[in-house]
């Protein structure tokens, strides 16, 4: 591309999720096919998109069955969206649904569409259970057997054991750690303490409940099965009661990561409505915000060279320098709140002189954020985190926050994945 | 139509028994389908003297491809008898309806429909004159209950000078549309009707905003609003979002979650027209009941009652109606209620707020400013409707309520919406200040 033809930003028109549940709760019997075509209905009613196409859809799941394999275009077949709209599902962890909006953005903004839908679903109710892997084989050989010889012989591999299932589980494959038991080794390196966690954590609570009450997410959410609200919300959290909970990883004295300052395994489903200024202006449609730069990050976890979920703060300096900006210069910034340990490690780091030169090669530390800034409408902790879906309810959130705050607002988002990744991306307001 | 009485008395043995002890026997009423006439079967059209409005009526019905009769023809049935009393000026101009409509309404099929043209009573220039343009209320009202198998008689008064604004109105009134409106007095008075372009999109290219959409005759309203070519934004509060979503879906519009009670409301749902380039219709219809005997009746209910159905209208107006909300010939219909009427045991706040719509559509139908845009403001006030809520009424209230008028059978949410739907006609700009029932001549407050 030619150095003049500076690519357009794609807008952030307004978003749709539905209410986050516990896992085995209210969701338990919805698919993650049921839950994002629900979260397309409410943003189809509330932009008027009935029968119309988008350019396409983009969204994924990261607990996934292998009959989902077109999730996110037969959820468009069951949505009012005009049959024409194509979709494909993208799926890269906890940073699927911020990946799929900075994927349709990043079209809207080489003009290969003038429109598009992001978002993601994840269900731990629901969950796919695989058959066992020596049944697996088993049962393959068996479908390969030609002659009944063949085939005895792979029905006496058979084995009582095989008929225990695979079922999924949070472990990171090259470790065998759970995702928790990796924050727990994280949050002990920085020395993140336990009332700071709760401290967060209630936060979250709060801010979430204010904004419910002041109607916040009158337009940022559509109920779903008779629920209106996030189930795992506690207006009533205090530092008082969270401290009374048992730690849940980590090890002895050192632990301090609780169920509460920790996310639940959560079901739901969020997305994000994008266009060029353009295709929101013919229709009439408000643009929030546009999508400025976004960045992704990977940590070498395997060797403990570095944590799990610290990604994202090697993911910030490339922004900043893009940008030539400072952390300090976002009006709002949301950290995913995957444990509340991950925000304050993060936040540590970039404080850190030591950790800004030695790890991200910078002359002087990022420095400290103003914490009125960060998750001022609740997070992870508060409304749950449905893996995918998360990045599309703080795109919607942020973008609407940062249109409240008037023009020209910059929010950060940063969000951790498993493997060792991080999405990051800067919205400003319009 | 439903409810125990009726599948018994349309049963094999029900016929019989019906019959034979003269029990009412509820039939289905012919409602509107996109390919059906506006009449099926002849029109017979009469008048007294020059009948300034069986011109006009004669004129619809051959564009409408109707046959126009002057007598009932052998060995045929009617689909409609209009008669146009609007010149009568002594008692004994009044045997010209026993003279026409007496061997017209034995000729009449079912879901027929009589419909007499009056002038208005109150600009009478002489008492016998007054006296006898009254005289056809009576008549109309008594027709009514006369008539059987789903045919209704209605009166339309008119206004001085205002013949040539009657369409809408007698469109309405023959048609299928009008399924359960029965013994009802509509008013045409002056203003400016536009006639569509087609009279089977009669909202073409209106924005038109329902409340209390999510559900029952609100989701009913969005329907016919939409099938009629309107945009409809559909509102509801927050927690009926997913029914809202899927009403929107369904008729292609727009859903806004808000709680009509919010301060903003009003703006909110301005905003929310502006992307359709403004606003032509208002539906209030978001409305709660929170029933209790006055004397057990405690303050969250009354109030509750009284601003969601009441209040919430009075504070929304106010921007809705203001310089920069609803267009010039615009239509605001409000939802009463036949409790607002009558009264009702138990609901002395819900009739309260019903009452106070009726009052409401008073005021506002001769409010200066409003009149001078040309916007009018009518109410529909539900008799006996079929919905999840009346669904819960006890068996035998239920279906004493459904029998007590003269269709013998409850009607459906979509009869309300058609009602709505006139009034949000352009082509009817000149009724307003109309409460029409919509209760299939209930006994209720008759």
């Amino acid at each position: 591309m030619a150095a003049s033809a500076k690519p357009r930003r794609a807008a952030v028109i307004g978003g749709n999720r539905i209410p986050f549940a516990r896992a085995n709760s209210t969701y338990a019997k919805a698919s993650n096919q049921d839950m994002l075509t629900a979260s397309l209905e409410g943003l189809v009613a509330r932009f008027g998109l009935a029968g119309e196409p988008v350019g396409e859809v983009t969204a994924g799941a990261v607990l996934k069955h292998s009959r989902d394999f077109n999730l996110t275009r037969e959820s468009v077949l069951g949505s009012s969206l005009a049959p024409t709209t194509p979709a494909y599902d993208v799926q890269q962890a906890c940073g699927t649904g911020l990946e799929a909006t900075v994927l349709v953005a990043n079209k809207i903004a080489l003009g290969q569409v003038e429109s598009g839908i992001a978002g993601g679903t994840d269900t731990a109710s629901d969950a796919p259970i695989a058959v066992n892997e020596g049944l697996r084989e088993t049962l393959l050989a068996l479908n390969r057997a030609k002659t009944p010889g063949q085939r005895l012989k792979a029905v006496a591999r058979l084995r009582p054991g095989q008929v225990v299932p695979e079922i999924p589980r949070n472990v990171e494959p090259r470790t065998g750690l759970s995702m928790g038991e990796h924050m727990a080794q994280t949050a002990a390196h920085w020395g993140v303490t336990r009332e700071a966690q709760d401290e967060l954590a209630v936060q979250s609570h709060r801010n979430l409940a204010a904004a419910y009450d002041r109607g916040f997410f009158d337009d940022l959410l559509t109920p779903y099965l008779g629920l209106t609200r996030d189930q795992n919300l506690r207006a009533d959290s205090s530092v008082d009661k969270l401290a009374k909970l048992k730690p849940v990883f980590g090890r002895g004295d050192g632990a301090t990561m609780t169920a509460a300052n920790s996310t639940p395994l959560t079901d739901g489903a969020s997305v994000v409505l994008l266009g060029s200024d353009e295709w929101a202006a013919e229709r009439g449609l408000p643009v929030l915000a546009h999508l400025v730069d976004a960045q992704t990050a990977a940590v070498d976890y395997v060797t403990g060279h570095e944590g799990l979920l610290m990604a994202p703060a090697y993911a910030l300096p490339h922004l900043l320098e893009r940008q030539g900006m400072k952390l300090q210069d976002f009006d709002l910034v949301e950290i995913h709140e995957a444990f509340a340990a991950t925000v304050l490690c993060t936040l540590a780091a970039w404080e850190s002189e030591s950790f800004c030169r030695d790890r991200l090669g910078l002359d002087a530390p990022i420095g400290a954020l103003d914490r009125t800034r960060l998750n001022v409408n609740g997070s992870s902790l508060a409304a749950g985190h449905p893996f995918a879906a998360t990045g599309g309810r703080i795109v919607a959130s942020l973008a609407k926050s940062l249109e409240e705050r008037g023009s020209g607002a910059r929010g950060l988002i940063s969000i951790c994945a498993a493997g060792g990744q991080g999405v990051m991306a800067i919205l400003e307001a319009a | 139509m439903t409810g125990a009485y009726a599948g018994f008395v349309n049963s094999a043995v029900g016929t019989k028994l019906a019959a034979q002890l003269g029990l009412p026997r509820p039939v289905r009423l012919r409602r509107y389908a996109a390919d059906a006439p506006l009449v099926e079967g002849p029109v017979l059209v009469a008048g007294l003297a020059d009948a300034p409005v069986a011109e006009h009526v004669r004129t619809l019905l051959s564009d409408e491809g109707v046959e126009v009769v002057d007598a009932v023809p052998a060995g045929s049935r009617l689909g409609a008898v209009v008669l146009d009393l609007t010149t009568v000026t002594e008692p004994g101009d009044l045997d010209l309806v026993r003279v026409v409509l007496a061997p017209a309404v034995k000729a009449l099929r079912a879901s027929g429909r009589v419909v007499v043209v009056g002038a208005d009573p109150a600009s009478a220039t002489s008492v016998a004159q007054a006296a006898s343009r009254r005289a056809l209320e009576g008549i109309t009202r008594s027709v009514g209950k006369e008539l059987r198998f789903g045919a209704t008689a209605n009166l339309v008064l008119v206004a001085e000078g205002a013949e040539a604004n009657t369409d809408a109105a007698v469109r309405f009134l023959l048609s299928g549309r009008s399924a359960y409106v029965d013994a009802q007095v509509v008013r045409v008075g002056p203003g400016t009707p536009a006639e569509p372009a087609d009279w089977a999109l009669p909202l073409a290219g209106k924005v038109a905003v329902v409340t209390g959409a999510a559900r029952g005759i609100g989701a009913s309203i969005a329907d016919v609003l939409a099938r009629d070519g309107a945009h409809v934004v559909c509102v509801d509060i927050p927690a009926a979002g997913e029914s809202l979503a899927r009403t929107a879906n369904r008729v292609g519009g727009t859903a806004l979650q808000v709680d009509v009670t919010a301060a903003d409301a009003g703006q909110r749902i301005l905003d929310a027209t502006g992307r359709h380039g403004g606003l032509d219709v208002v539906v209030h219809n978001a409305g709660i009941t929170r029933d209790k005997l006055l004397a057990n009746m405690d303050e969250s209910r009354w109030d509750s009652v009284l601003d969601v159905n009441l209040g919430s209208i009075l504070r929304m107006n106010e921007v809705l109606l203001g310089e920069n909300g609803i267009r010039d010939g615009g239509h605001v219909v409000l939802v009463s209620s036949i409790a607002g009427i009558a009264g009702n045991r138990g609901q002395t706040n819900y009739a309260a707020s019903k009452a106070g719509v009726i009052g409401l559509v008073d005021a506002l139908s001769v409010d200066a400013d409003l009149v001078r845009r040309g916007i009018s403001v009518n109410a529909v006030a539900p008799g006996f409707i079929e919905t999840e809520m009346t669904a819960k009424v006890p068996f035998a209230t239920r279906e004493v309520g459904r029998l007590l008028n003269s269709l013998s059978q409850g009607g459906l949410p979509v009869d309300v919406a058609e009602t709505i739907a006139w009034f949000s006609q352009d082509a009817n700009a000149g009724v307003t200040g109309n409460v029409v029932r919509v209760c299939g001549q209930s006994l209720l407050g008759a």
